[in-house]
């Protein structure tokens, strides 16, 4: 039986889309966590998932209204720049409200329910040849972005200070950061869907900067926390018929409480 | 050539004028410390003369070119401000930013780099926690990491606002210490924006007094005298040598009584 889910071809077409989700979702989420915007993903995930809701309604493509969605309120919390607290609330009410919308027009759409709770709990198994292939563009365009401005939003991240008085554009990078992060939550929802964004974005960074002290470290331990739990999530609900969302929630947790233990252990160990 | 030239230079929030035709000039190896109350523009000086901020009037040049072209020439200290505990960032990476941050890509260190961080982490004697995770270290350490970071790209001008604020006597002492060595070693001038003349008063050669719409430039035994501080409040001030170290009385908001007060 498993075996020969194995053989079928929309399983690799599920592998190789959740090991490219994986990739990107690991890398930018280092800078995610390293800026403390984590609530932040929460938003333009949810956020995208009004964009697509919308995007079924006048009857386009999903994808398009949630990338839409997405970069919309990435640009808008980049341009913005603001930060603790008053970042904190402003994104809480836009999110809120952006929800809202969306649940309108989810009532708005008449055709196929499933649509709307693939978006909320990701389809990965549904991934068609041409999706796969704009997974792989978006991905790309992602790391070449990451590749590009690695020092600059490394600076700017952990340093701003600094980093503005040797001459880093510190909005610049605050908008592009987002932009970034935008098209990979957009990417991120279609493997583990909206509600479920962190699991991929957040949780394995959270764990990889328990393991190391340097920021590249950082990032390849974080992708291949991201790798593990996809196609770990992918294959095991492949086994037993559970949501693979589950699955890779589960197993990018266990990393992170992993990493906890590991890292107060370390510490009772220096004291 | 100056370091620092500032001429003629005028600085306005809507109707509040902090200063009017501020002029002064910084020489090679010079340690001046900016003085003066809370809303005197001490940090806006520094951010005129990063080229982060515009001035009202009048110009600034750092080795006679604009500011905003000088970047690579200046090093900045800022307040300290504690890393998040686990910030994947060790103590070497922090100094390295200072040195290439700015630019993109990964970025392969060379040997010549490596050799610069290395030396840096030498001169604060940061060298025994360069690997530490910076989170971890003490807002002392963290502090002496800073003046590595700022010193790493063998800056003309070191630009330090508050670098001392909430580090005990001891690490005060240490910062000063550092900078005051590497600007007789290698003749970078350092402009020091601090709100207690006390931890510095040995090493500086000119202070810059700010008060409320008035300035004074000179060297300390003239400037923080009561007649020069009574003219520039246009009030009685006193200026007190209470052991070794100068107390200011009767200022508007007698905002150094209060600091001492509460260095108990």
């Amino acid at each position: 039986m498993f075996t020969d889910l194995l053989a079928q071809h929309f399983v690799h077409t599920a592998l190789i889309a959740g090991a490219v989700v994986a990739v990107v979702s690991g890398a930018i989420g280092v800078f995610v966590v390293l800026r403390g915007a984590s609530f932040a993903v929460h938003a333009i995930s949810e956020l995208g998932f009004t964009g697509a809701a919308a995007a079924l309604v006048i009857g386009l493509d999903p994808v398009i209204g949630m990338i839409g969605g997405s970069l919309a309120v990435g640009g808008v919390l980049g341009v913005l720049s603001l930060r603790g607290r008053e970042r904190d609330s402003a994104i809480g009410a836009v999110l809120a409200f952006g929800l809202g919308v969306g649940v309108l027009f989810l009532s708005l759409y008449q055709g196929y329910a499933t649509q709307a709770t693939n978006l909320l709990f990701g389809s990965i198994v549904g991934v068609s040849d041409r999706q796969l292939l704009e997974l792989v563009i978006v991905s790309l365009i992602v790391m070449l972005g990451i590749a590009v401005l690695f020092r600059p939003l490394l600076f700017s991240s952990v340093d701003p200070e600094v980093a503005a008085a040797r001459g880093v554009p510190l909005r610049a990078l605050s908008v592009a950061a987002f932009l970034l992060l935008a098209l990979t939550t957009a990417e991120a929802i279609q493997v583990v869907g909206v509600l479920l964004v962190l699991t991929l974005v957040i949780t394995p960074a959270a764990a990889a900067q328990h393991f190391t002290t340097r920021p590249l470290r950082a990032i390849a331990y974080s992708v291949a926390i991201a790798l593990i739990s996809t196609e770990g999530g992918i294959l095991l609900s492949l086994l037993k018929s559970w949501p693979t969302s589950f699955f890779i929630s589960a197993i990018s947790f266990a990393f992170y409480l992993a990493a906890r233990i590991v890292s107060a252990r370390g510490r009772a160990g220096a004291a | 050539m100056s370091v620092v030239s500032v001429e003629h230079l005028g600085l306005r929030f809507g109707d509040r004028v902090l200063w009017d035709d501020l002029s002064f000039e910084l020489e090679r190896g010079e340690f001046l410390a900016v003085l003066g109350p809370n809303g005197t523009g001490k940090t806006s000086l520094i951010r005129i003369l990063l080229g982060l901020l515009k001035p009202t009037a009048g110009r600034v040049g750092v080795n006679g070119r604009p500011a905003a072209e000088s970047r690579s020439q200046v090093g900045y200290v800022p307040q300290q401000r504690v890393f998040d505990r686990d910030v994947t960032l060790r103590a070497r990476d922090l100094v390295r930013l200072g040195l290439d941050g700015h630019r993109f890509g990964f970025g392969r260190l060379d040997t010549e780099s490596r050799i610069r961080i290395d030396r840096a982490l030498r001169a604060v004697g940061a060298s025994a926690y360069g690997d530490a995770a910076i989170g971890r270290l003490s807002g002392g350490e963290q502090q002496r990491l800073r003046v590595a970071q700022a010193l790493v790209a063998e800056p003309a001008l070191i630009l330090a606002d508050e670098p001392l604020l909430s580090l005990d006597l001891a690490y005060q002492q240490a910062i000063t210490g550092l900078l005051d060595e590497h600007r007789r070693r290698s003749g970078t001038a350092v402009l020091f924006v601090t709100h207690d003349i006390n931890p510095i008063l040995g090493y500086v050669d000119r202070v810059l007094y700010l008060a409320p719409g008035h300035w004074a430039i000179g060297a300390p035994d003239d400037v923080l005298t009561s007649e020069t501080l009574s003219r520039l409040y246009g009030t009685d001030v006193d200026v007190l040598n209470v052991r070794g170290r100068i107390v200011v009385v009767g200022t508007p908001d007698d905002q150094h009584v209060h600091h001492v007060e509460h260095e108990h």
